[in-house]
C-alpha cells in the first residue's frame, strides 16, 4: 500500500473521525470518559436542566479523588466517616447521586478500586491503547502512557461528551521528543520528564500533541510511561503519547475492563499497528540525550524551572528573555531562595509522595527502597505517602512497603489527590517547603504560600531522610 | 441558550490588564456544584475595596464589561464564565482574551469582542457616563457619541450566538452520523464499545 506515512497521533485521530467539517474541525468519537467530583456537577446539572441523557453510559467511569480526605474513611464499626468540609462533602455526594442516576458505573470512596482517576483508568484496563480518552482534568494526558490519545476538557465539554459521546476538535500539530541512549542509574522517568520540560519550556508543546520516542521510553514500564505522559501538559502539549508495544499489551492483559476472547486478539492485532510510520513527519522535533539527564528538581514556581540536583539556584539575569528574568525574580522571592544557592542545601519541612504522576506501585517501591532501615530527618515535620488507588495500597501492604514508610516516620494514607492540590485537608503550610512527587509547583498549589520542589519518588524519599533536597545516588548506589 | 443579537446598556469600565481567572473567581469558589450563584464570588479580591466599580450602584447589573489585554488568562476554569453570567454580564470587550476563556465564554453565550487598545481606551472613557451598544449582526460597537468600531468574529460562533444554539444541541442534531460511526466501530474496534459493561465487579452500576 502506498498510503502516506502517518504519525501515531494521526492514526488514532483518523480512526475516530465521525465527521470532518470544511474548516478542518472534526467531530471526534470518545471511547473512554473518566469523571470525578470537581468538574462534573455542573455538567450533570445542565443535562438535567435540558432533559438530556447520557448517550453511552458504559463508556464513562466515575470515581471521586480530588476532595476526598486521605484519612480513614470508615470507623471501627465499618460506618462511613463524615467529611468535615461541607463543600467537599456536597461535591462528593453529588457525584455519588449523579452517576447512578445517569446509569454510569461509580467506584465509591470506600471501594477497594477507588483512587485517582488517572491511576484507576489504566489499572482497571479502562484506558486502552488507541482509545480516545477524556476527563475534566488537565492531567488526563497521563493515559498516553498506554498509547491512548488522552486530554483534559472543561465542564461544558464533559456535558458534551456525556450527551453525544463526541467532541468537536481541531487537530493539533504533531511534535516528537526523541530521547536517545539510556537513563543512568538512579535517574527515573520523573527526572527525564522534568528535564524535558526544562528544555522545551512550558510553552514548548503548545498547539501540539507530543509523541515520546526512543529507547529510553521503550525500556520503561507502563508506570513510568504514565509518569512521562502525565506531565506532557506541563510542557504545554494537549496530550502526550508513547506507542503501545509488547510491554503495553502484557500490562493490559487480564485487567477488569480489558477486552476478552476474540475481541482481545483483534485489539492486539490493531495495537501492534499503532506506531509512527517510517518517513512520517512531525511539525516539531526535539532530541535529548538520556545520558545527560541527572536526578532533577525544580527551584521555581513553573515546571520548566528545573535543574540537576548537583546544580545551583540560577540567577534571574542568566536568562536571555526579559520576561523570563522577571518571572524568575518573582519565583525566587516566592520560594525564598537566593541565586547561587546549592540545591542540595535547600531544607524541606514536608515530603509528599503521591499524585497521579507518582503514586503507582513502582513509585512506592522506589521510595521504600530508599527509606528501608532509615528514618526521616528531625526537621521534616510532615511526610506522607498516598497510594494512587486502593489496589496500589493493597499491593504495597502485601509487599510490606507500608511498614517501611511507617518505620521511617512517614504517614501511610488512603488513596486520593491529597497534597497535589490544596483542595482537601492535606496542605503544605505557608512559607514551608515540600519535596513533592506531584506535577505542579505553582504558587499556592499545595496550599496558600506553600513552596513546592518537584522531584521523583526516590528523591522525595531521600529528602525525607536528610531533611534537604538530596541526590538519591548518595544514599543508594 | 438565549440568542444574542445586541447587547446594550452600561458597560463597566474596568480596563485592567492580565486579569486571570483566579481574579475573576477565586479557587475556593470552585467547590460549588451549581453554575448559579457565582456572581457573589466574582472579582472577590477587587471587591474588598469598598469603592470598587463592581459594587457601585451606577454599574450594578451592567451587561457589558470593558477589560484590558489578555483577559481570562490562567487556569481553564469555566467558573469564570459562569461568574460573569451570574453578575449579569453578557459581553466582554478587550484588546485580547485567553483562548480558553473566550471558548468558555462562547459556550455559555457570552460574547467576547476584540478591539484595538485605542478603541478600548475610548470605550473606557465613554462608558463612565454613557451606555454602549454591541450589535453582533453588523459586528459593531457603537456609543451615543457616534463612535463606531467594527470587530471580527468566527462565523460559526457568530451563527451559534445569533441563533442561541448550544454546541450540545448542534451535535445532537448529527445523531445519524454518530450512529453510523458507532456501527462502523462496533465491527472494526468492537472492544471499545463494551466499556464498563465488560466487568461484573459487584461495584454498584
Ligand atoms: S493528583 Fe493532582 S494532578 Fe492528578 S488528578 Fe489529582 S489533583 Fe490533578
Amino acid at each position: 500500500m502506498a498510503s502516506k506515512p502517518t504519525t501515531l497521533y494521526e492514526k488514532i485521530w483518523n480512526a475516530h473521525v465521525v465527521e470532518r467539517r470544511d474548516d478542518g474541525t472534526c467531530l471526534i468519537y470518545i471511547d473512554r470518559h473518566l469523571v470525578h467530583e470537581v468538574t462534573s456537577p455542573q455538567a450533570f446539572e445542565a443535562l438535567r436542566m435540558s432533559g438530556r441523557t447520557v448517550r453511552r453510559p458504559e463508556l464513562t467511569l466515575a470515581v471521586p479523588d480530588h476532595n476526598l480526605p486521605t484519612t480513614a474513611r470508615l470507623d471501627a464499626a465499618g460506618h462511613r466517616l463524615p467529611i468535615a468540609d461541607k463543600e467537599s462533602a456536597q461535591q462528593l455526594a453529588a457525584l455519588e447521586q449523579n452517576a447512578p442516576q445517569f446509569g454510569i458505573r461509580y467506584i465509591g470512596a470506600t471501594d477497594r478500586e477507588q483512587g485517582i482517576v488517572h491511576v484507576v483508568g489504566p489499572e482497571q484496563g479502562f484506558s486502552l491503547p488507541g482509545a480516545t480518552i477524556v476527563c475534566g482534568d488537565s492531567h488526563t494526558a497521563c493515559h498516553g502512557g498506554v498509547g491512548a490519545l488522552a486530554f483534559g476538557i472543561g465542564t461544558s465539554e464533559v456535558e458534551h461528551v456525556l450527551a453525544t459521546q463526541t467532541l468537536l476538535l481541531k487537530q493539533s500539530k504533531a511534535m516528537e521528543v526523541k530521547v536517545t541512549g539510556a537513563l543512568g542509574p538512579g535517574v527515573t522517568a520523573k527526572d527525564l520528564i522534568l528535564h524535558i520540560i526544562g528544555v522545551i519550556g512550558t510553552a514548548g508543546g503548545t498547539g501540539h500533541v507530543i509523541e515520546f520516542r526512543g529507547p529510553a521510553f521503550e525500556a520503561m514500564s507502563i508506570e513510568s510511561r504514565l509518569t512521562v505522559c502525565n506531565m506532557a501538559i506541563e510542557g504545554g502539549a494537549r496530550a502526550g503519547l508513547i506507542a503501545p508495544d509488547e510491554t503495553t499489551i502484557s500490562y493490559i492483559k487480564g485487567r477488569p475492563y480489558a477486552p476478552k476472547g476474540a475481541d482481545w486478539d483483534k485489539a492486539v492485532e490493531w495495537w501492534r499497528t499503532l506506531r509512527t510510520d517510517a518517513g512520517a513527519t512531525f511539525d516539531k522535533s526535539v532530541t535529548i540525550d538520556a545520558a545527560t539527564v541527572e536526578p532533577t528538581v525544580t527551584w521555581g514556581t513553573s515546571p520548566e524551572d528545573t535543574a540537576p540536583i548537583g546544580g545551583t539556584v540560577p540567577a534571574p539575569e542568566s536568562f536571555a528573555d526579559p520576561s523570563k528574568q522577571e518571572a524568575a525574580r518573582a519565583s525566587l522571592a516566592y520560594m525564598g531562595l537566593e541565586p547561587g544557592q546549592k540545591l542540595s542545601e535547600v531544607e524541606v519541612q514536608n515530603v509528599f509522595i503521591g499524585s497521579c504522576t507518582n503514586s503507582r506501585i513502582e513509585d512506592l517501591r522506589a521510595a521504600a527502597a530508599v527509606l528501608k532501615g532509615r528514618t526521616k530527618a528531625a526537621n521534616v515535620k510532615w511526610a506522607i505517602v498516598v497510594p494512587g488507588s486502593g489496589l496500589v495500597k493493597a499491593q504495597a501492604e502485601a509487599e510490606g512497603l507500608d511498614k517501611v514508610f511507617i518505620a521511617a516516620g512517614l504517614e501511610w494514607r488512603e488513596p486520593g489527590c491529597s497534597a497535589c492540590l490544596g483542595m482537601n485537608p492535606d496542605k503544605v503550610p505557608a512559607g514551608e517547603r515540600c519535596a513533592s512527587t506531584s506535577n505542579r509547583n505553582f504558587v499556592g498549589r499545595q496550599g496558600p504560600g506553600s513552596r513546592t520542589h518537584l522531584v521523583s519518588p526516590a528523591m522525595a524519599a531521600a529528602a525525607a531522610v536528610t531533611g534537604r533536597l538530596t541526590d538519591v545516588r548518595e544514599l543508594v548506589g | 441558550m438565549e440568542p444574542v443579537r445586541t447587547v446594550e446598556g452600561r458597560a463597566i469600565p474596568f480596563g485592567r490588564k492580565n486579569i486571570d481567572t483566579d481574579v475573576i473567581i477565586p479557587a475556593h469558589w470552585l467547590k460549588t456544584i451549581s453554575r448559579e450563584g457565582l456572581g457573589k464570588g466574582a472579582f472577590e479580591t477587587i471587591r474588598t475595596d469598598p469603592d470598587n466599580i463592581f459594587d457601585s450602584a451606577e454599574f450594578a447589573g451592567s451587561p457589558i464589561l470593558v477589560a484590558g489585554d489578555n483577559f481570562g488568562c490562567g487556569s481553564s476554569r469555566e467558573h469564570a464564565a459562569w461568574a460573569l453570567l451570574d453578575l449579569g454580564i453578557k459581553a466582554v470587550i478587550a484588546p485580547s482574551f485567553s483562548d480558553i476563556f473566550s471558548g468558555n465564554a462562547f459556550k455559555n453565550g457570552i460574547l467576547t469582542v476584540v478591539l484595538p487598545q485605542e478603541q478600548v481606551d475610548r470605550l473606557l472613557e465613554v462608558a463612565r457616563t454613557e451606555p454602549v451598544t454591541i450589535d453582533l449582526e453588523t459586528q459593531t460597537v457603537t456609543t451615543p457619541f457616534q463612535d463606531r468600531f467594527s470587530f471580527e468574529i468566527d462565523p460559526f460562533r457568530k451563527h451559534c450566538l445569533l441563533e442561541g444554539l448550544d454546541e450540545v444541541g448542534l451535535t445532537l442534531a448529527r445523531d445519524a452520523q454518530i450512529a453510523a460511526y458507532e456501527a462502523r466501530a462496533s465491527t472494526d474496534m468492537p472492544w471499545f464499545a463494551k466499556g464498563t459493561a465488560l466487568k461484573d465487579t459487584g461495584i454498584p452500576a
